[in-house]
Parts: C-alpha cells; sequence; structure tokens
C-alpha cells in the first residue's frame, strides 16, 4: 500500500512539474517501489529478532562510524575456528585488565594513590573476604585464581553496559569454561589436601551406616557436577536477562511507535534497569568468586 | 503452528511463572529473616549479609534450573 501511495505521489509530482518530467517521475515511482520493495523484505519490526540480535553471538562486530565489521575464521588444520563477537570482547577484557593491573602497580608506594587505591581494595577484599573467610589458613595459595576469576568476570559484566560492546559473561560457552576452571579447581585442592583417594572418601560423611551408601555415593558425585553448573548457568542467566529486559524496553518503543512511550517508559525504566545491571555486575562476579572460594573450602576441610 | 509445540510454549511460560514464585517466596523469606537478624544485632550485619548471599545464590540457583527446562520446552 506504501508503495503505490509513493508511486502516486512521485506521479502527482511528476505531472504538477508538466510533460518533460514524466519520465524522470517514473524513474522515482519505480526508485520508491523499488525502496519498498527493500524495505517488505525486513518485515516489521520483530523485537525477538532485535532482543536476540543483542544477546546471541555472532561473526560481525558492529563499531562506530564504521559500521558492520565481518570477522575472519581461522583454520588451524582440521578446525575451523570462527573469531566471534564475544571472542573479541574477551580480548578487550584482556587488554583492559592488563592495562589497569599496569596503571594501578606503576607507582608503588605505602600511601597508594588513584588506580593503585582501587585495585588494592579489590585484592584485599578478595583475599579477606573470600580466601581467608571461606578457605581458612591456606586461602592464601588461591588468592591468584579467585582473583582473576574475579576481575574477569567483573570486566567482562561491565563492558557489556557500553555501547557497541557485548556481554561475554552472558555466553553459555564462557560460563561453562568458567566453571569448569572452578571444577578442576575444587578437585584438585581436594586432592592436593587429602590424596586422591582420601579426597574421594571425603565425599560421604564418616561413619555413614553402609546401607546408606547406595543412596549418598550416587548423590554425592551429582553434587560434584551440579555445583559447577549451578555457577554456569546463573552468570549466564542473570547476565542474559538483564540485556534482555534493556532491549525489550527499548523495542516497545518501536513496537507501539508513539514517542511518549519513549519519554515515558522506555528512558527511565531502561535506565533504572541499567543502575540494576551495574549493581548485578558486581554482584554475579562476587557470587561466582564466593562460591567457588566456599566450594574449596568445602572440599579442603570436609565435615566429618 | 502445530499442537505440541504450542503447548510446549505454554507450559514453558506456566513453568517459568511458577519457578519465579517458589525462589520469590524463598530469597522473600531469607530477606525478611536477615532483616530481622541485622535490625536485633546491628553488630553482625556483615556476616549476617554474607550467608544471607549465598543462601540467596543457592535457592537461585534451584530456580534457574527449574528455568533451563522451561528454555528447553520452549526451543526444543
Amino acid at each position: 500500500m506504501m508503495a503505490q501511495e509513493a508511486a502516486g505521489h512521485a506521479a502527482e509530482t511528476a505531472a504538477a512539474a508538466g510533460t518533460p518530467a514524466v519520465e524522470g517521475g517514473a524513474h522515482a515511482a519505480a526508485g520508491a517501489v523499488h525502496a519498498v520493495a527493500e524495505g517488505a523484505h525486513e518485515g516489521p519490526f520483530q523485537a525477538g529478532d532485535f532482543i536476540f540480535h543483542h544477546i546471541l553471538d555472532s561473526q560481525s562486530l558492529e563499531l562506530p562510524f564504521v559500521g558492520e565489521v565481518h570477522l575472519p575464521t581461522l583454520h588451524i588444520g582440521p578446525w575451523a575456528l570462527p573469531i566471534t563477537k564475544h571472542a573479541v570482547m574477551m580480548w578487550i577484557v584482556f587488554a583492559l585488565v592488563v592495562l589497569v593491573l599496569w596503571l594501578a602497580t606503576r607507582r608503588r608506594s605505602t600511601a597508594p594513590r588513584g588506580m593503585h587505591n582501587v585495585m588494592e581494595a579489590i585484592v584485599v577484599f578478595v583475599r579477606d573476604d573470600l580466601a581467608r573467610k571461606n578457605i581458612g589458613h591456606e586461602g592464601d595459595r588461591f588468592v591468584p585464581y579467585l582473583l582473576s576469576t574475579f576481575v574477569f568476570i567483573l570486566f567482562c559484566n561491565l563492558l557489556g553496559l557500553f555501547p557497541y560492546m557485548a556481554t561475554a559473561t552472558g555466553n553459555i560457552g564462557v560460563t561453562a569454561g568458567l566453571a569448569g576452571m572452578a571444577f578442576i579447581m575444587i578437585q584438585v585442592s581436594g586432592m592436593r589436601e587429602h590424596g586422591v583417594v582420601g579426597h574421594f572418601r571425603n565425599l560421604v560423611p564418616h561413619g555413614l551406616p553402609i546401607w546408606l551408601m547406595p543412596i549418598m555415593i550416587p548423590v554425592e558425585i551429582l553434587g560434584l557436577f551440579t555445583k559447577p553448573f549451578a555457577l554456569c548457568v546463573r552468570l549466564f542467566a542473570n547476565m542474559t536477562a538483564g540485556h534482555v529486559v534493556i532491549a525489550s524496553l527499548i523495542g516497545m518503543v518501536f513496537i507501539l511507535q508513539k514517542w511518549w512511550v519513549g519519554a515515558i517508559l522506555t528512558v527511565p525504566f531502561a535506565l533504572f534497569i541499567n543502575g540494576i545491571e551495574l549493581l548485578v555486575a558486581f554482584l554475579q562476579a562476587y557470587i561466582f568468586t564466593m562460591l567457588t572460594s566456599l566450594f574449596i573450602g568445602m572440599t579442603v576441610h570436609p565435615s566429618h | 503452528m502445530e499442537l505440541g509445540n504450542s503447548l510446549a510454549h505454554f507450559a514453558a511460560g506456566i513453568g517459568a511463572g511458577l519457578a519465579i514464585i517458589g525462589g520469590a517466596a524463598g530469597i522473600g523469606r531469607l530477606a525478611a529473616a536477615a532483616m530481622d537478624g541485622t535490625a536485633r544485632q546491628p553488630q553482625a550485619s556483615g556476616d549476617i549479609r554474607n550467608a544471607m548471599i549465598i543462601a540467596a545464590a543457592l535457592i537461585e540457583g534451584a530456580t534457574l534450573f527449574a528455568l533451563v527446562v522451561c528454555i528447553l520446552l520452549a526451543v526444543k
């Protein structure tokens, strides 16, 4: 219908301009029809597509002023390794962490200032409130791992709040990798403390009646895997859910197509959810690290 | 859309809602108890907050398992 209107309008313009313009008018009409046909190719606004484009990983990167950049696929031997948006985000996080730590440790002094102060607060927090509190006196050995996890997750979460960026922790592959590292860390710390046999003997409480063993052992073995699985899904779901809510609020303007929807609903609520996301970014990094240290503490000091 | 598919979407929606009711009730009770404890003994607020966050994360984990089942139903 729009195409007809556009064509009719173009024909009217041509008629008003006189006969010589008829050909130009026909051209314009054809152009308008073409443009509308191209527009019809995208169809009406699909909120689902818009949201999932924002959430899901893809092989293209949107850059300011440049537009969409297609990322290459690496071929290593028989394997194809596509470089995706979230992989690029993780590289940016690595670079940022290195840069921030370099800036923080560049001028060391007993009275820290600026960036040094911030990083020292984070390091001391992870050492005292997470490692030592949950693991005990051997906790200091796990501080490097816990600190790396905390800072990486925090930077990934926060990077997703910037325009043109994506949340790498909103990808279940990334969180599964982090949870796999936590799983290895938990098991290896238990084995180092009690030996391989002792570690698996600690699965069930000592002095358990023998007839309870067939029930307890499968449950506890299942428990070994559900802990990291819960870590993985929790981080993924929390980071994805916030972005879905923000994208839905923004998509509402395009669905309803009223200016006051944007003014009353979208801008205040999206800002509010963005503020919540800022809190969630810190909270989820904290919860992931704290639960990891708690599980390490549970395997190092099993209940007897 | 065939009937089975739409029923699966229906079940996913209902299930997500029920899971959220359970999780919200659990975290609500937990927060109420933590607030009570903090009000009675403000000097223990740090410990109470830590214990609350651990318990809240575990409740949330159970809720998320239910939500994963719902997602699997919806996108199967």
